[in-house]
């Protein structure tokens, strides 16, 4: 692999941004990428979620499950506020993703009219 | 499914969740063949030989082990409905291969999509637990990704920062330029 020295300079300011950040309160947001997921376009759900924490420069942790039962409501996300109830949301679009993000994850208002669960762990 | 490519994430899934931390993906395309082949292959738990020979029967599902369901019968269809192959080995405890092969130019054949966001969408969610080594190549030229020599310069940073998953992200798009050389 070509031009791996160029990552030696991106370590170094990654590193600097991580001193910076708190690890213990950072929100999740957990992607369903079952067969049922992909189909219904869970890969455009979640590069709509990478795209949206790069452009804001938001630190959040995005991480994937398979099916969890709900194939006729897909694609869903859950979100995961430190301290706080997760919260399912199905049947989104990639513009409902970035409303979630904006209204959700960044101001901490759970948008209502797209939940389809709450969990309390 | 419209794309290959989301066939491919669909059976990393299966990867991950057969605990596997090393997945191999090799694309071939030979269009002066009629050939595009598509190898996956972990290090996962593998499948029971008795479950191997049903297991691209969409009806037959063990959702206890998460390990089946309609993504293998998918991908097989996707093949068979262009007059292509699936093929499929695995053996407890070691891992489990696929193989797919389509005819390069069949009007049925779905096209290969996004691979770039596919590979992406994956590290960025799993680089850190799992790596990938994924080789493609067009004609007679081709190119190696390896998480893992990528992550011997990071140093213990997440290949999935933002940075990492940007930098990757690029070198992808050159690679391609330079094996399709504008030819595609």
């Amino acid at each position: 692999m070509k031009s791996l020295k160029e990552l030696k300079e991106l370590r170094n300011k990654v590193q600097k941004e991580m001193e910076m950040r708190d690890q213990s309160t950072k929100p999740e947001i957990i992607v369903g990428m079952g067969t049922c997921g992909i189909a219904a376009g869970a890969r455009d759900i979640l590069k709509a979620i990478l795209e949206e924490v790069d452009r804001r420069n938001i630190d959040l942790r995005v991480t994937q499950t398979g099916c969890i039962g709900m194939c006729e409501k897909e694609p869903l996300i859950d979100v995961k506020m430190p301290g706080k109830k997760r919260i399912t949301y199905g049947n989104l679009s990639t513009d409902d993703v970035k409303k979630i993000i904006a209204e959700h994850v960044i101001n901490g208002n759970i948008v209502k009219d797209l939940v389809i669960a709450k969990h309390e762990d | 499914m419209r794309e290959l490519t989301l066939h491919i994430l669909d059976i990393i899934e299966n990867s991950r969740e057969a605990g596997a931390d090393l997945i191999k993906l090799k694309i071939f395309e030979q269009p002066e063949q009629d050939s595009l082949k598509i190898f996956l292959k972990d290090n996962g738990s593998g499948i029971d030989e008795d479950k191997l020979e049903d297991i691209t029967n969409p009806f037959v599902t063990t959702r206890t082990t998460r390990e089946v369901g309609l993504g293998l019968s998918l991908f097989k269809q996707a093949a068979e409905r262009c007059g292509g192959n699936f093929y499929i080995k695995s053996e407890k405890g070691k891992g489990t291969e696929v193989m797919v092969e389509f005819p390069y130019n069949h009007i049925d054949r779905a096209p290969l999509g996004d691979i770039i966001t596919t590979i992406i969408s994956f590290i960025a969610v799993n680089g850190d637990s799992i790596d990938l080594i994924y080789r493609h190549k067009f004609k007679n030229r081709e190119f190696c990704f390896d998480s893992r020599e990528v992550k011997k310069e990071l140093d213990g940073i997440s290949i999935q920062s933002k940075e990492i998953i940007s930098w990757i992200k690029n070198y992808l798009k050159d690679s391609f330029a330079e094996i399709y050389g504008g030819e595609n």
